[in-house]
């Protein structure tokens, strides 16, 4: 079985934003490796004739009418934001 | 060697739905900041996201008029990327199963018509609005734009030069306004675009390496950025130079782009299935209730206006290019206005004024009766075509009616022969030497003369009239 690359984690890893030592990619590699073996399993059947599966559930259009409904309050939107100017959010600058 | 230029095009479109395209806020424009948020679209944990059945219709109605096959079943992705402007670090979009595609719209360009492929149109959600505070290395954020049902538009990379780009997105924009799917305000945001573009020597397939061109904030900016984008990639590539895979904005005080980063590699968005949104299915029905709201759209009122008022091509193309400006016509018409005197002012001075005010024709007080009164009463003869230029800047900065500012002004043309033959020879009298240049063969001395008796009455002697009886007089001396 082919094993993830550490080059492969550490891609993940940035994606994800997440800084990671080289003794935690080793051993998250292991247990990705666990994962991806897990998943594998699932190339043991025959999916010629299936088409791909994009929901579990067989339900279908759901839809609502174009209504307006109250918002929150700005205070109750804002609650969760540690820094706030102008009843905006304040955040550090990312340039992209 | 000589080099051809390829351009593609990105628009988003903002739709015209009341409420979000996944929760019911509010998508009002220039509302306080963050006051039309909810936990959906803030992504909170645990909530659910419910389409907005009016999104669906407008999507669809816009890959209709652009001619794209619409998707039997159709489903939304989450596009993942952490920035401020999304509060769930995923925008939802559509990835692999877009809502329309294969589609098409035919340009004009000098006089020449082209075909160019929509390659697909899909349904997302606006992010929010971000303001860069200058040197305090801060943001703030702004949420009320989360959720604003978009449109993107794709085109194919059929696009050879700035100016087809800019007849593309004139009759993109058309068609949005006609469909009325959105308003298309590019100063407020609910339409914007990018364009990509790369050079190839004449005769090679292969397409050469792109650059992404933002902040393009009027369709002029595009035309610009992108002449000057294919000037610099011709010059680097004349030089020896390499073009690499960048993102570039076009900066209008310096009018040339700038680079803003290179990008390495494909961005890694891994869409995957939004597990909150079931699929969509659309069958013939719903397509076909759609299908009935699509109106007459721009080239066929274009060849309406041709065939039925024979009106000139060119003309025909200015004033449908905008759905107010072209309904303002119709409604002048069913009042009975004469379409190519109707059409010659709206193509003359209003557009003039429009322009030259940087508004639009639903701004100004004007109204289609006032111009189709104004119109008759040249016709009957009650005004000089060159007192109508007052008149009619009295309509369209203050509004009112025609004939009532006629009077009010004391504006009626006079047509009255005594009263004119007397002006005639008061001005003979006073101007000796131009009647004696006149009879010693000078035909312009007339045309002073016609001045002075223009003058004298104050514009408003008939100009016809006038010509005659200085004739006359004139003979006489």
């Amino acid at each position: 079985m082919e094993r993830i690359t550490e080059e492969q984690i550490r891609h993940v890893a940035e994606l994800a934003r997440l800084e990671l030592k080289d003794e935690e990619i080793r051993h998250f590699g292991e247990q990705l490796d666990k994962i991806i073996d897990a998943a594998q399993q699932l190339n043991e059947l025959d999916t010629e004739n299936i088409a791909p599966t994009s929901h579990v559930l067989d339900v279908r259009n759901v839809l609502r009418d174009d209504e307006v409904k109250p918002s929150l309050p700005r205070e109750e939107a804002l609650k969760n934001a540690p820094d706030q100017q102008d009843g905006q959010i304040r955040v550090p600058s990312i340039l992209e | 060697m000589s080099y051809e230029t390829i351009i593609g095009l990105e628009v988003h479109v903002e739709l015209k739905t009341n409420s979000k395209i996944f929760c019911s806020c509010s998508t009002e424009f220039g509302a306080p900041a963050n006051t039309h948020t909810c936990p959906i679209c803030l992504g909170h944990p645990g909530v659910l996201p419910v389409l907005n059945r009016q999104a669906v219709d407008f999507a669809m109605k816009a890959s209709m008029a652009l001619n794209c096959d619409i998707a039997e079943r159709t489903k939304f992705d989450r596009k993942n990327y952490f920035y401020p402007d999304n509060p769930k670090a995923y925008q939802i979009s559509q990835f692999d199963e877009p809502i329309g595609e294969n589609g098409w719209i035919d340009i004009e360009v000098n006089g020449e018509k082209k075909r160019i492929g929509i390659t697909r149109l899909h349904l997302e959600e606006d992010a929010g609005k971000l303001t860069h505070l200058e040197g305090e290395g801060h943001s703030l954020v702004d949420y009320n734009r989360v959720g604003t049902p978009l449109v993107e538009i794709v085109s194919e990379p059929d696009i050879r030069t700035p100016e087809e780009a800019y007849a593309y997105l004139e009759k993109l924009k058309a068609i949005m306004q006609y469909t009325e799917v959105s308003d298309c305000k590019m100063e407020e945001g609910s339409l914007r675009c990018d364009a990509n573009i790369s050079i190839r020597p004449v005769g090679q397939e292969k397409f050469g390496t792109k650059a992404e061109l933002k902040n393009l904030n009027s369709f002029t900016h595009v035309q610009k950025g992108l002449e000057y984008e294919e000037t610099r990639q011709r010059e680097e590539v004349e030089n020896g130079g390499e073009i690499l895979q960048e993102t570039r904005r076009w900066d209008e005080q310096a009018k040339k782009t700038i680079l803003m980063r290179v990008k390495e590699g494909s961005d890694d968005y891994r869409y995957f299935p939004d597990p909150d949104l079931v699929n969509l299915y659309i069958d013939k029905e719903w397509k076909e209730r759609v299908e009935a709201t699509i109106p007459e759209l721009p080239d066929a009122r274009k060849d309406r206006y041709m065939k039925k008022y024979d009106l000139p091509a060119y003309d025909a193309g200015v004033l449908t290019q905008q759905k107010a400006m072209s309904d303002f016509f119709e409604q002048g018409l069913a009042l009975g206005g004469p379409a190519k005197p109707l059409s010659n002012w709206l193509m003359g001075e209003v557009n003039a004024y429009l322009n030259q005010h940087d508004k639009d024709i639903q701004d100004v007080p004007l109204t289609p009766k006032a111009l189709v009164d104004m119109i008759a009463l040249i016709e009957k003869g009650t005004i000089s075509s060159k007192i109508a230029k007052q008149v009619f800047k009295e309509l369209i900065e203050n509004g009112g009616e025609a004939e009532a500012i006629v009077e009010e002004k004391g504006l009626v043309q006079i047509s009255d022969e005594g009263a004119v033959r007397s002006m005639v020879n008061d001005a003979l009298d006073q101007n000796e030497q131009s009647v004696e240049d006149y009879k010693n063969g000078k035909g312009k001395a007339i045309g002073f003369l016609v001045g002075q008796v223009m003058k004298a009455s104050k514009g408003k002697a008939n100009p016809q009239l006038v010509n005659e009886l200085l004739k006359e007089e004139i003979d006489k001396r």
